[in-house]
Formats: C-alpha cells, structure tokens, sequence
C-alpha cells in the first residue's frame, strides 16, 4: 500500500478540481489531485462552452466576474490557448412579458459591471441581422463570450501539474474518512492519501462524497443536449441564446472560428452517472433543429455532423454547493454547477484555494452553503418560478 | 396478436436475404437503404438511363446480381421497403430513418443491421489532392456513372478489393498505370492454406492478377507509399513509392485509387449499444456476435461485411441466418438444419476472412510512420504531427492524450464530417506507435449520431 500526502487533496479533476489545483499551487500549497477517469473527461470537456455572466443568479456576480477576470488573461497565466472570444452574449426572447425580464435583470444588475445593453426590435436587427424575425428584443452582454471545453480543464492541469501539483488520473476515490487532525483518502487501487484539507470537486457525483458526511444534496444528474454543424465561413460572432419559459425555446449557439456552429439546448435528455454515461434523445436533436432555425434562420440550409451530451449536477434552487462542510472541519465542497460552471470554473477555483489557504474568502458565496439542504423540506425539490428565470446556458 | 415489427437496415446482399427469409415466415418487414436502389455496394444497380448488361457491369458476378435483383423484385410488394432512408440514430427501440427531410421513428422488435463495409484507408502524403479517390468511390464512379476517375490511374494499397477495381478499369478500357501492392507476394503464400477453403474464390483472384498483367499493366508487391505528387489546380500528377528492392519509382498519373480492404460501417450497431471487441487478424473493433448473428444487445441482428468482412456471399449466409435466427428468438419454428448449415458456411468464410487478412495485411508501421506533415484528417486537416502532439511528454503524468476519444478532444482529429470513419484506423496506429503501446489499447472512436450529416432542416413527426 502506497501512502502519500499533501496540504490538500482534491477529489474530481474537472474544471473546478483543475483550476483550484492550480490556485492553490500559486499560493504554495501541496497539492494531490485525483480524478477517477481523465481530467476534463465529464462535464468540463463537452459542455457548450459559454462564458456568459447575464442572466446568472444576482448573488453569483461577484464570483462569475471574478472568474471573467480571469478568463481574460487566462493563457498568459496557464501558458496555453483554450481559445477564450470575448465576442459578446446576446440573449433574446420572443414576447414582452419575457423581454420585461430582462429589462428587470438589467436594472438589477447595473452595480455588476455588466454593462448590458436592452435593444429593441429594430436595434436589434440593425446590430445584428442574422436574428430570426419572431425575435422581439434583446439584451447583449458585450464582455461575455465563449471558449473551448475541450482544452480548458486539461490546460489548467496541466499547468498545476507544472507548478508542481501531482495528478493522479485513472484513480478512483472511494471513501474519504477523518482520522485525528488529517484525512484519509482511500482510492480504488488501494492507496492512502492524507491530507489536513481536502475539496470535494466531483461535479455531478459530489453528492455521493458529501454523504459520507452526513450531508445528503438532491442531487439530480441531467444530460444536456449539443451538437455541431459542418463548417461554414466565420461570421457569427456573439453567442446567442435564448430566455424563455418555455424549456424547448430554450436553444443556443455559437460559431468558433475554424467556422463549425456548436449548438444546445432544449429538454435535457437522461444521464446515468453510475455508468458514467449521458445519451441524445433523437427527439431533442429534432426539437433543436427547428429552435435554431427560429433563432438564426440562415442555419437552415447548414448539416449536422456530430450530437453529444455531458453529466451534469443540478440543485432544485438551481445554484452550486460551494464552500467548507457545515460538519466537518478542513472538508470543502465546489460541485453540482446546474448548467452554468464552465464560465465560473476559474474563479471557483481561484476562490476554493483562498479560501482553504485563508479560511476566508473576499467574494460571497454564503449563497451556496451545503448547509443549506440540512433538515430540508422535501418541497423544496420543485423550483421556485425565480430559478426558473436563471436557467440558461 | 400484433404483428411483430422487424426492420432491416441495409439492401444489400445481407439486407435482401434476412427480408426474403422474414417474408418466407409470413412476415413484412420493414427495409431501409439510403441509397436510392437495392443491391448495396457490390450489385449496386445503374441509373434507370444507362443501359449497360449485367454482364458488363458485373463481370463474373452477373449471375448472381441477377439472382440478388430478381430476389428483390419478387420482395418488393411483401415488404415495406424505404429507400433513399437515412437511418440516422437508434434510440430506446427506436430507428430514426430521414428522408425528404422528414425524419421518423419507427419502433422495432427485431431489428437486423446491415449496413456493409466501406473502405479502409491510410493517408499518404499528398492525398488530399483532387484526384485521390477510395477504391470504392472509383468502382462507384464506374459501375453508377459509367466513368473513370482519371484518364490515367494508379491503384494503391492492398487486398482483393486493389486487382478487382484495377481489373475493371482495365476492362472498362481506361488506362491502369499501375498497381501498387504493400503486401509481399510471399504473404499470399503463407495465407494459402486459409486461402483454399473457399478455391472458387482464390481461383478468381488469381485470374484478375493474370488478367491485369496481361495487359500490359504494372503490378509491384511491397512498396511503401512515399507521396501523391501535385498541385492545387491540376490535382494529382504522381505517385512515388519505394520498391521491395528500395528503389524509389514515381508513377506519372492523373488519378489514384487508394484502398486497404474494408472496415465494417458500425455506427448504427455502436449507437444501439452493441458491444465491440478488437480482432488481432485484421487489427481492428468488430461489433461482437454469437455463431447466428446476433449481438450483444437483446433484439439486435448484425449481418453482412457491416460486422465481418466475409465478402458477398457471406453477406448472403449472414443475411439468411440473421433473420432465422430473430424469427426462432420471437418463437417462430424456423428449420434448425438449415440454421446449421448457413452457421457452418460462415464459419468457412471466416477462415478465408483471415486468409485474406494474412495475404493482405493491414500495413500498420505505414500508418504509424506517417510524416508528421502529412494530413491524416482530410476534413479537419490535422496533421500525424498534430495527432503525436497531444500525448505531450509521455509518462511526465502531464494530461497527454493516452487512448484515441482524448487526441480527438484534444487535436479535433475524427471530429470532421466523415466522424473518424476514413482517419480513424491510421490515427490510432499513431498513437500507438507514439505511446508505444498495442493498438488495442488506445481504443476506437465512439459512434455518435448523426451516423452521416443531417440537415438543420429536417423536421420529426408529430411527438
Ligand atoms: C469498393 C468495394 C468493392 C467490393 N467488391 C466486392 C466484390 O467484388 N466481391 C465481394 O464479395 N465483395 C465485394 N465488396 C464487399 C461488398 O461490400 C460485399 O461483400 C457486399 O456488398 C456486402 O453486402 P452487405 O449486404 O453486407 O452490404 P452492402 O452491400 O454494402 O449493403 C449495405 C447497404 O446498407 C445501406 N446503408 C448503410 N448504412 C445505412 C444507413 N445508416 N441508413 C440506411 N442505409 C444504410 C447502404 O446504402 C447499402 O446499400 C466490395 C466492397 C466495396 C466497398
Ligand atoms: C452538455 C453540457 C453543456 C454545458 N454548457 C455549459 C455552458 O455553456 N456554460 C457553462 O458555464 N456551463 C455549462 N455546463 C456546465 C459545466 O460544464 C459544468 O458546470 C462544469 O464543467 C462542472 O465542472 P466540475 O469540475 O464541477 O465537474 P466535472 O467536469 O463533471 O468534473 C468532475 C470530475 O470528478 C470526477 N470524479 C467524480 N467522482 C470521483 C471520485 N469518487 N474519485 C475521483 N474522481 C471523481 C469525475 O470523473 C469528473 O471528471 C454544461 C454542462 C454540460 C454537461
């Protein structure tokens, strides 16, 4: 039996785990990060891509604009591309009632730096013509943008990884127990990691660890939907979605600039975490094909050349558990994103390693307390109609 | 009772055979072929307009590409046949068939995939140049559209597939500059003894060997491909190789035909959660099945060269037993001798399937020495370099790419239109060169739907 220690050990090495491997290497730490497959294999590697702050739960700002930070300089301080466009969000909807919600957020976000501008009808065909004509306003987000799943999370590793944190990939963790003043970590192949510290970053399976402790999360695992089209010449350059009600309605798209459109949205489909693995429901695919179209008419004449779908945590208030355990000193948990972690991913690992290095942290995040969930309601379950304005890519 | 809902996905040789043995017990399944007429790949049927005889156009199969038509057409009224039908995902006992932009879900209890082979290709330097076709989109140029892919072609790689296109083009009256061979002429030797379960058959290839050189064309045994020569306006304009004796020859041409055998379209079998497993002959993943045909999926029929590469009349045995073997799991009394019989018949196809497999290698070290600056990913252009730069610095622990779906992830290689069908088998060779370890073990790119680009267009049937 092996043993091996460190000031902390990060369990998941998808974004979150990455990037806070990372920031606690920049702060001096010891680091050992685990992750059960490979590094950006789940969620973080075949999300849609979109670093978008409009839209996202007020609270949440300060943390999403702590990440845009980052995000801006993000290659210099890695040291690889991973393809961050700032090019702008647009997010439009189809009726007025839906467009006095994004007036409403607007307003409620101006103190966030967003500089969000509202544009109605013909503003917004002036500015940006290839919109659909069912489209009644917008609001346009000019500092949000998009960037490469693909690369992210492994580039974050892989600068831990030269900064000095060891990563262990192909290791499962499956019991993590508090013996004295350290943890003991227990992996599949029978080693034994110990640590003072360790960050629970297991996205859609972070449940499972945070049970060990006694603090169950209704966790619920969901497949969101993606696809993209054959290449065509780089001309869209904001990422557009859609806000509505309407789950179906809800689509977005982005075009990178090797030309390929990278389309999601709509009804989630099924994912089994258990087998690790998400399916497309051919329905949705078709039920986006007609969304995009209505979003971007001169899409229609474009193929499809590949469907996927990710494992996705998702909370029924619709924003992550962050934070130190309420149980159990020195546990800290950063998981169950609903959708939205890939634009936090390097701030929530820049505010998960000041907080485990100074037990405190400058930007809010009392919101995403597991405390939360101790001696809930079961009715919380059902989201409140205010969640429901939040969910978008 | 309600009727038990078959569907067959395929026309083809394996297709044909599984509905006309579904008919025989009373049944009428559903038959869907993307193409817009039955017969598959080998008696792939001409455009209405041309004229040409069956012995023309099918040399000494016409026999039994009239048999295969006749078969079809006395099927026609018993069966629901769909063609120019895009199966292009299954899901939860579903088969999503497009067509005319309309896409519908068609529900089965049985479903028989055969959906064929198509072929196996390494990139040489230089292949993307107007010009390059695969053996099989040549012989589709001659047998659909009566046209040659060049006024003067070489034909290179290796297997039955290379002399049999040649052959024909030949015949056809085009010129054939050569036939470049990887494969050393010893290897067919060695391979005799598998060879000669099926005579007929190594009698055949022999005479398209004879026949070519006969008149008057090239045939070399050995080589190693170097480079397609050309530029961006006028295509092609050369192929060099080195010969077995290490002399570097270049053939002055104005087409190339390139082929390595064939690989079996598994997309549909993948997506319907079929188990795969890697067959050392040949070096690649083959869906599993048992002696009769079926997969490891309750319900699910794999027939024909879309799970071994058996050649036609395998396709045919496979098609039959296929269909037997659904009808007897459905209940239906089906003659168990005859079950038997098509077993055994595969069973001596697949001695000769690696037969062939030893005369024809796969030249595996001509994949995984690629220069790093040839273009291994026509549709994305991603360079062998590119594909060796995602492992980063092996055994540093630095996240580098150990198995094929993370270099994917990582360089966008098998990510263009084609889905990795055409670069997906070099580019594992390189990586497994690169990582030094079997090619097995950096496994094969996961099938995703669509299985062939679909249009944003296309709209579903009514929920
Ligand atoms: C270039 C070439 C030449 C060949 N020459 C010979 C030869 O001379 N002798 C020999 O024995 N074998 C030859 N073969 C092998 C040959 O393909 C067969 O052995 C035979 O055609 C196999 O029959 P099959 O029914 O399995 O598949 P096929 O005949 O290939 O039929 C498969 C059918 O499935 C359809 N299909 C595939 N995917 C889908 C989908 N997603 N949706 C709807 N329809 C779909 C295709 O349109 C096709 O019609 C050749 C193959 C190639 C590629
Ligand atoms: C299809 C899809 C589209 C999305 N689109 C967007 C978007 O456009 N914008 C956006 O902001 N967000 C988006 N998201 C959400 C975003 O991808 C996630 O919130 C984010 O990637 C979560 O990162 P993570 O590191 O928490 O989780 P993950 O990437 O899932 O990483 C968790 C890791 O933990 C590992 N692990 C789990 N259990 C163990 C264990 N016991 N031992 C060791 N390792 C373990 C897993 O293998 C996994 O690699 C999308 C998500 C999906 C699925």
């Amino acid at each position: 039996m092996t043993q091996m220690s460190a000031d902390v050990i990060i369990v998941g090495g998808g974004f979150m785990g990455s990037a806070a491997a990372f920031f606690l290497r920049r702060r001096g730490r010891s680091v050992i990060l685990v992750e059960r497959g490979l590094v950006g294999q789940q969620a973080s590697g075949v999300n849609f891509g979109n670093v978008r702050r409009q839209g996202r739960f007020l609270p949440q700002l300060p943390l999403a604009n702590r990440s845009r930070k980052i995000w801006e300089k993000l290659n210099y301080l890695i040291g690889e591309d991973v393809e961050f466009l700032p090019t702008g969000h647009l997010r439009l909807c189809y009726s007025d009632e839906d467009f006095a919600v994004l007036e409403r957020y607007a307003a409620e976000a101006r103190h966030h730096d967003l500089d969000l501008e509202l544009l109605g009808k013909n503003a917004l065909r002036d500015r940006f013509p290839f919109v659909g004509p069912e489209a009644v306003a917008a609001s346009f987000s000019p500092k949000d943008g998009h960037a490469n799943p693909r690369l992210a999370a492994p580039a974050f590793a892989r600068a831990a990884g030269r900064a000095g944190a060891t990563i262990l990939e192909n290791t499962e963790i499956t019991a993590i127990e508090k013996i004295g003043e350290d943890f003991e970590v227990t992996s599949g192949n029978s080693s034994v990691l110990k640590a003072p510290s360790v960050l629970v970053t297991a996205g859609a399976w972070g449940g499972q660890l945070s049970k060990q402790f006694g603090e169950e999360v209704p966790l619920v695992a969901r497949g969101p939907q993606m696809a993209v089209t054959e290449p065509v010449p780089y001309a869209l350059k904001p990422v557009v979605g859609v806000y509505s009600k309407v789950t179906e309605e809800v689509v977005y798209l982005r075009q990178v600039e090797r030309g390929n459109i990278v389309y999601g949205g709509g009804t989630r489909g099924p994912a089994y975490p258990d087998l690790r693995r998400s399916y497309v429901l051919p329905q949705h695919s078709l039920n986006q094909f007609q969304q995009v179209q209505r979003l971007v008419p001169a899409l229609k004449g474009l193929r499809t050349i590949r469907t996927w779908s990710g494992i996705e945590g998702y909370m029924p208030d619709d924003i992550p558990v962050m934070g130190e355990s309420a149980k159990e000193s020195g546990l800290f948990y950063a998981f169950g994103f609903c959708g939205h972690g890939f634009q936090l991913g390097p701030g929530v690992g820049d505010v998960m390693a000041e907080l485990i290095d100074r037990g405190r942290t400058v930007t809010p995040i009392d919101p995403f307390t597991i405390g939360r969930f101790a001696n809930r309601d079961d009715s919380d379950a059902n989201a409140s109609s205010e969640t429901e304005t939040r969910r978008i890519a | 009772m309600a009727e038990d809902r078959i569907i067959i996905i395929g026309a083809g040789p394996a297709g044909i055979r599984a509905a006309e043995t579904v008919v025989a017990a009373g049944l009428r399944p559903i038959l869907i072929d993307e193409e817009r007429r039955d017969g598959g790949q080998i008696y792939r049927r001409q455009p209405d307009c041309f004229k040409r005889t069956s012995q023309d156009l099918y040399g000494s199969e016409a026999a039994k590409a009239d048999a295969m038509h006749d078969c079809f057409e006395g099927l026609r009224s018993r069966i629901d046949y769909r063609p120019e039908s895009l199966a292009w995902n299954i899901s939860q006992g579903q088969v999503h068939v497009a067509r005319d932009g309309q896409s519908q879900a068609l529900a089965y209890d049985k479903l028989i995939i055969a959906t064929g082979a198509t072929d196996r290709v390494i990139p040489v330097k230089g292949w993307h140049r107007a010009g390059v076709f695969s053996l099989g989109g040549a012989q589709i140029a001659l047998k659909s559209q009566a046209c040659a892919i060049g006024a003067r072609t070489v034909f290179m790689g290796t297997g039955p597939l290379l002399y049999l296109v040649a052959a024909q083009y030949a015949k056809a009256g085009a010129t054939v500059t050569a036939v470049l061979d990887t494969s050393r002429y010893g290897q067919r030797l060695q391979a005799l003894p598998k060879l000669l379960s099926r005579p007929g058959m190594l009698i055949k290839g022999l005479q398209l060997t004879r026949d070519l050189k006969r008149r008057g064309v090239e045939i070399h045994y050995g080589v190693t491909p170097l480079e397609i020569a050309g530029d961006d306006v006028d295509g092609v304009q050369s192929v060099s190789v080195r010969l077995e004796t290490g002399e570097e020859r270049q053939f002055d041409c104005d087409a190339v035909g390139l082929g390595y055998h064939l690989r079996p379209e598994t997309q549909l079998a993948d997506l319907a959660r079929c188990a795969f497993h890697f067959d050392t002959v040949s070096r690649q993943w083959f869906p599993e099945i048992d002696a009769q045909c079926r997969s490891s999926v309750e319900g699910v029929y794999l027939a024909g060269d879309g799970s071994r590469t058996l050649g036609a009349d395998g396709a045919e045995a496979a098609g039959r037993l296929a269909a037997l073997a659904a009808l007897k799991d459905m209940g239906i009394i089906v003659s168990e001798p005859e079950m038997g019989r098509l077993t055994k018949i595969l069973k001596t196809m697949d001695a000769f399937r690696n037969g062939l497999a030893t005369a024809f290698p796969w030249p595996h070290a001509v994949a995984a020495n690629l220069s790093d600056d040839t273009i291994v990913c026509r549709c994305e252009a991603i360079t062998a370099g590119e594909i060796r730069a995602t492992c980063g610095e092996i055994g540093s622990g630095g996240i580098g790419a150990d198995e094929l779906n993370r270099a994917k992830a990582f360089s966008r290689v098998g990510m263009g239109r084609c889905q990795g069908r055409y670069c997906g088998p070099a580019a594992s060779e390189i990586l497994a060169q690169r990582l030094g370890v079997p090619v097995e073990q950096v496994g094969r790119l996961r099938g995703q739907a669509p299985v062939k680009p679909l249009s944003i267009a296309t709209v579903g049937d009514a929920p």
